[in-house]
């Protein structure tokens, strides 16, 4: 097959360099039906609050207190107030329910969290889940499934991190082997990473025992619904957290949680689109040739399907390995002519690092590492060097063990060589300056190579695969934080929080502020935002209550019994 | 989930004299020694504790390869095959008569010893790769630590 593209299709040499002119397939124009049947409507930037999936569980969660006289919504005189006396609250009109820990965010992060509390012997009536999700899973089956990983697919996370056992044991491949009755799994997670790929578990796998594990710990006893707006200190000691329940549901604007205890689990604070392609959506209103992969954008396999057509994919980490799958299993599915452009940023060319001992796998472009983080940061080398670090050498590890990587696994390495020996997947190193839409109306993105050459690149859709993520000031709770609680930021910019992942600064009184996940990154502790790293949080998290009577520590006589009732699935 | 250094060492005493002194408790009396029951666990319990002191000195050479790895990980499948260099460095030097207690060993008795040290190695395998996680939620993330 001869490349559409005229000029060297710098990949076909394996590598990349200048001579790539994109053009359209055969040299002739091609209108897009302008956005067809497609949505037109601007898909949120915050996919967290869009899910298609229906609930599978129908949660009864806690009713809301009746209102206390006047308005029930915040007045100006609290929206100033850093610190709040229990008056101020009664004058408004709010009313107050008392429950000593509250989570805030109702996702995995606040359900690892809560699964630990609730196995330290914690009763369901001394936790509140604060969230406007009906289920832990939902976000995170809704962003693996519009990127491309269906429940029948494999999410990338090790074996034994189980957000729904905090023993890891038995592994998810364990589980697997006995379920599927084959030695399959167990075979690959022992042989792995020399001889078969990490063994990673289907993400609907992960879903059933999240579900199992949320009946089993009375998640939906605990759950109030509503969106957090703020959370202040009190005057005495302790937090106020502000509910905003949904429309109707409840007598009052405004709910507030009297609590000892505040737990901020809320996720990313939301998806940060590249410069460029937020540029070009705004400036033509074009939700639709510029899509990104945490966005639902199933219409442009629709469209590849009906026609040929050019996909540009930015960014090089595992997003974009999955996007590239679907792309390629549908052209090898369906027999489809798709031609793939994959640009990036930083085109790794073999393994790289600055000396033999920091030395990871790379090539064809891309940096190779089985898992978000080297295996060692959950409990190895790296997670006891970088507990010790401050500042600046602390953000300087980061940036050691960081960069955009994705896992080498054999179907995807087949898959990219069959595309670049047949000149259907072509890779580039550059930076788009500019994204337009061309006379035929299809994207054109000016994109300054490697060695300083500038080309344009023509393509039907472009699918951003960065990930970026926005500052955590986007999120709104997170912000008032800064401004109002002295939550600062950590060598990365991100939350402050102590090895106990205790917010610093932020203690009141007897009272403690927690925060786990995404918003943390740049802690004593990397992993974070992993199973796995929520897990080393509510651990710690754990511990520190249970170090201050909240809780039961849990030893080896609780875990054991604990981990028996777990295996019987028995209700606690 | 990996062990660090400190961990490893920890781990690997813990774990040979505690799992593999039980295993060795309840093997031993049928191994074909060729003496008394007195003398039979002598043996086993000095293979034993040999097979952990020299297991302390492997630990500081594995940690040292590991250093070339950019995960700083040890796959499962390497502390499972690691019995090969193991069992042949102790059984190396008790057929030399190295071992202090055992003096050079018979055929049967070098049988005795692989059943012994190869029982004893698949057990901590077993052991500290699955059901030591339930016994205490800490080790994992404490780099295999006790203390």
């Amino acid at each position: 097959m001869s490349s559409p593209y005229p000029g060297q299709t710098p990949n076909s040499a394996g590598g990349v360099g200048p001579g790539y002119a994109g053009g359209p397939v055969n040299g002739g124009a091609r209108h897009l039906p302008p956005t067809s049947v497609y949505p037109t409507s601007p898909p949120s930037q915050q996919p967290q609050a869009q899910y298609a999936t229906p609930v599978r569980t129908a949660p009864q969660q806690q009713g809301y207190p009746a209102g206390g006289g006047g308005a029930g919504d915040l007045t100006p005189e609290l929206l100033h107030t850093d610190v709040w006396s229990d008056q101020l609250v009664a004058a408004a009109g709010i009313p107050i329910v008392d429950v000593p820990f509250v989570t805030i965010g109702g996702g995995i992060g606040s359900f690892v969290t809560v699964d630990y509390l609730r196995i330290a012997g914690v009763p369901t009536e001394n936790i509140r889940i604060l969230s406007n999700i009906d289920t832990p899973w939902q976000p995170y089956q809704y962003l693996t499934r519009v990127s491309q990983i269906p429940r029948p697919e494999r999410i990338r996370s090790d074996s034994a991190s189980r957000p729904d056992n905090i023993w890891g044991f038995p592994s998810y491949a364990m589980e697997e082997s006995l379920k599927d009755k084959s030695l399959k799994a167990a075979w690959q997670v022992l042989v792995e990473p020399m001889f078969a790929d990490f063994y990673t578990p289907r993400a609907g796998m992960v879903f059933e025992n999240l579900e199992r594990e949320a009946k089993r710990i009375r998640w939906w006893d605990m759950l109030v619904k509503g969106q957090v707006r703020m959370v202040r200190r009190r005057h005495g000691g302790g937090y106020f957290t502000i509910l905003t329940p949904p429309d109707g549901a409840a007598q009052t604007k405004r709910v507030a949680y009297r609590s000892q205890y505040v737990h901020v689990g809320v996720g990313y604070p939301g998806l940060k689109f590249l410069p460029e392609l937020q540029e070009f959506r705004t400036k033509h209103q074009d939700f639709h040739h510029v899509v990104n992969a945490y966005e639902d954008h199933e219409h442009v396999y629709t469209f590849l399907k009906s026609r040929p057509g050019t996909a540009l994919v930015r960014g090089g980490g595992i997003v974009a390995s999955r996007v590239l799958q679907r792309l390629m299993d549908d052209r090898e599915k369906y027999g489809l002519q798709t031609q793939i452009v994959h640009l990036f940023r930083t085109y790794v060319r073999g393994p790289h690092g600055k000396n033999a001992w920091l030395r990871r796998p790379g090539g064809n472009g891309f940096a190779y590492q089985g898992f978000n983080y080297p295996k060692s940061v959950w409990g190895g080398q790296l997670k006891a060097k970088i507990r010790k670090l401050e500042g600046a050498e602390r953000a300087e590890a980061y940036k050691e063990m960081g960069g955009t990587n994705t896992p080498w696994r054999r179907r995807w390495q087949a898959q990219m060589d069959a595309g670049r020996a047949q000149n259907w997947y072509h890779t580039l190193e550059g930076t788009a300056e500019a994204v337009n839409i061309g006379p035929d109306g299809r994207t054109i993105s000016r994109v300054k190579l490697g060695n300083g050459q500038v080309t344009d690149i023509s393509a039907d859709f472009i699918i951003d695969c960065t990930g970026l993520e926005a500052d955590i000031r986007e999120h709104r709770l997170l912000a008032d934080l800064m401004d109002h609680t002295n939550v600062g930021r950590n060598p990365v910019g991100r939350l402050d929080v102590e090895r106990t992942f205790e917010l610093k600064n932020t203690a009141n009184g007897e009272g403690r502020m927690y925060a786990s996940g995404s918003p943390t990154l740049g802690g004593y502790f990397p992993g974070v935002d992993t199973f796995l790293g929520l897990q080393v949080a509510a651990q710690e998290i754990a511990d520190d209550l249970a170090r201050r009577g909240f809780c039961k520590r849990i030893g080896p006589g609780r875990s054991v019994s604990q981990w028996l009732k777990w295996a019987r699935n028995q209700q606690i | 989930m990996l062990p660090t250094l400190w961990g490893r060492i920890q781990s690997r005493i813990v774990f040979t004299l505690v799992i593999g002194g039980l295993v060795t408790l309840f093997v031993t009396p049928v191994l074909p020694l060729g003496t008394g029951i007195g003398g039979k666990y002598r043996i086993a319990y000095t293979v034993l504790v040999t097979v952990t002191v020299l297991g302390v000195l492997w630990e500081l050479l594995y940690h040292f390869l590991m250093q070339w790895r950019w995960e700083k990980d040890w796959p499962t499948l390497f502390g499972l095959l690691t019995f090969i260099n193991e069992g042949l460095l102790v059984w190396a030097l008790l057929l030399t008569g190295a071992v202090p207690g055992i003096a050079g060993l018979s055929g049967l008795q070098s049988l005795s010893y692989w059943i012994l040290f190869i029982l004893v190695w698949m057990a901590v395998w077993i052991f500290a790769n699955g059901s030591m996680r339930v016994f205490s939620i800490h080790w994992r993330f404490r780099g295999g630590r006790f203390v």
